[in-house]
């Protein structure tokens, strides 16, 4: 089970708890994750990292365990307290004015 | 008793008033979508409790929403736009050649008798159609591969197809408007398209007369003479009575012939309304001075509808989707503004009066003229 925190907006779009919890099949990955939040919360889709390309949007950013993980290849593990449930998965509407 | 539904878009939500066929008391709703851009919401003319609306922002991109309850409830449909097939390129400000992206919807169009028909206007500029109510969207890439298209560019507000017009008599026939491309023509329900702006004259581009590369702003259709247009452009007020095959213009005595929006009396063919604008880089009223514009006489003739509005240190814009009108008798006028305001009148624009005054700013305004 991974816990995932999302931002106030997508919360409200998916109508789910500021925090989900979801079971990801085979390694826990950003690309595993997002497949289970999307499948979960279709609203989710394409607003977190683009439909075709499935690139996170320029202004989404992925945090855990105190660590910017945005960079990180979409297929790389992600870390043992995010994949075990201790730590938090945080999807971040970027630090932007507007 | 008749009712009005007035639908507001703002750059931080949606809000919808509602009063009854006086349309003196009115009700607000909202903000629906609170933090999100709402550039355009509209009601399907074949069931009016069927609503779209394009929600965007910039951290999380494009999301459809629509309703089955005139607004009382709302839920996310697809929100997939991708072109099809190659995407190519336009011109970028500084001229050189730009890939095709897709950022955001900027106008919603229901089909005049099928409510789970819509078509999508977006930016960059394409035409989406959607037949399932809005779960699926698939471009008509005619437009976009026409042979012109490598030479559009974008306007201030990036390259948008803002303006979507069904003739109700010829249901093949489309019409849409790009900044800054022009206006467009289809005579086979999107299969087919061709520039209509013949009689177009903009000092801002290389020959004032081009085929393309006008910033056309809007255009206006009275349903009862579908073949009489009238629009908006950059600077100019213009009209056709040819389908846009040639275009006049209608600016005559207006302080100033720049705005946005444009739009008919719902009984009256030839009343015609404008909100002129300073100057393409001043976006307020002349003067300070908010003042709608209304012709009889179906343009060159204007005269200032001043009465309930600011008319000293007023210096709001009005946008392009932001004017509607409603079918009651008489017909109601509705706008929004930059500042936060959505005005109302009951009759045709001879007075006006806020319905509220400190929105977010305003993108767009569409009326419902309920049973």
């Amino acid at each position: 089970m991974i816990r995932v925190v999302l931002p106030l907006h997508l919360a409200r779009l998916a109508q789910s708890e500021r925090e989900v919890r979801l079971d990801v099949t085979g390694q826990a990955t950003q690309r595993s994750l997002l497949d289970a939040l999307e499948a979960r919360y279709p609203a989710l889709r394409g607003t977190i990292r683009d439909h075709v390309t499935q690139e996170r949007r320029s202004l989404v950013r992925f945090f855990a365990c105190e660590q910017d993980l945005s960079h990180e290849p979409p297929d790389a593990p992600l870390p043992e307290a995010v994949a075990t449930g201790t730590e938090p998965f945080m999807v971040v509407g970027a630090m932007a004015g507007g | 008793m008749s009712a009005v539904r007035v639908l507001v878009g703002t750059r931080k939500g949606a809000f919808i008033l509602t009063a009854d066929g006086k349309r003196e008391r009115w009700d607000v709703s909202g903000p629906h979508f609170p933090g999100w851009e709402i550039y355009h919401m509209k009601g399907s003319p074949a069931d009016p409790d069927r609503l779209y609306a394009s929600q965007s922002s910039g951290w999380f991109g494009q999301v459809i929403q629509r309703s089955n309850d005139g607004g009382a409830t709302w839920a996310a449909v697809g929100n997939q736009f991708t072109y099809d097939g190659p995407t190519g390129t336009h011109l970028w400000y500084d001229g050189t050649p730009h890939p095709w992206e897709f950022a955001r919807v900027w106008h919603l169009e229901p089909s005049l008798t099928d409510p789970d028909t819509v078509y999508a206007g977006v930016e960059d500029a394409g035409l989406f159609r959607s037949t399932d109510g809005g779960q699926t969207w698939q471009e008509l890439p005619a437009l976009r591969m026409h042979e012109s298209s490598g030479a559009w560019a974008p306007g201030a507000g990036g390259m948008c197809l803002h303006t979507i017009v069904q003739d109700p008599r010829e249901p093949g026939r489309l019409f849409v408007a790009i900044s800054a491309a022009g206006a467009f023509r289809s005579d086979d329900a999107g299969e087919t398209w061709r520039p209509v702006n013949r009689g177009l004259h903009s000092k801002e581009i290389p020959n004032p007369t081009a085929e393309v590369g006008h910033c056309v702003h809007r255009i206006a259709m009275h349903p009862s003479r579908p073949n009489v247009l009238f629009m908006q452009k950059h600077w100019d007020v213009m009209r056709s009575d040819d389908a846009g095959e040639s275009w006049l213009e209608v600016s005559g005595n207006l302080p100033s012939d720049f705005g946005f929006p444009i739009d008919v009396h719902a009984h009256e063919p030839e009343t015609i309304y404008v909100v002129p604008i300073k100057s393409d880089s001043e976006h307020y009223p002349p003067e300070g001075m908010l003042r709608m514009y209304r012709s009889r006489t179906g343009g060159n003739e204007w005269e200032a509808l001043t009465k309930g509005l600011p008319q000293k240190d007023c210096y709001v814009n009005v946008l392009r989707d932001a004017m509607a009108v409603d079918s009651l008798d008489s017909c109601g006028v509705y706008f929004g503004t930059t500042g936060g305001q959505v005005y109302a009148s009951a009759n045709a624009g001879d007075s006006w009066a806020p319905i509220v005054r400190d929105l977010p700013p305003v993108l767009s305004v569409e009326v419902q003229t309920l049973p």
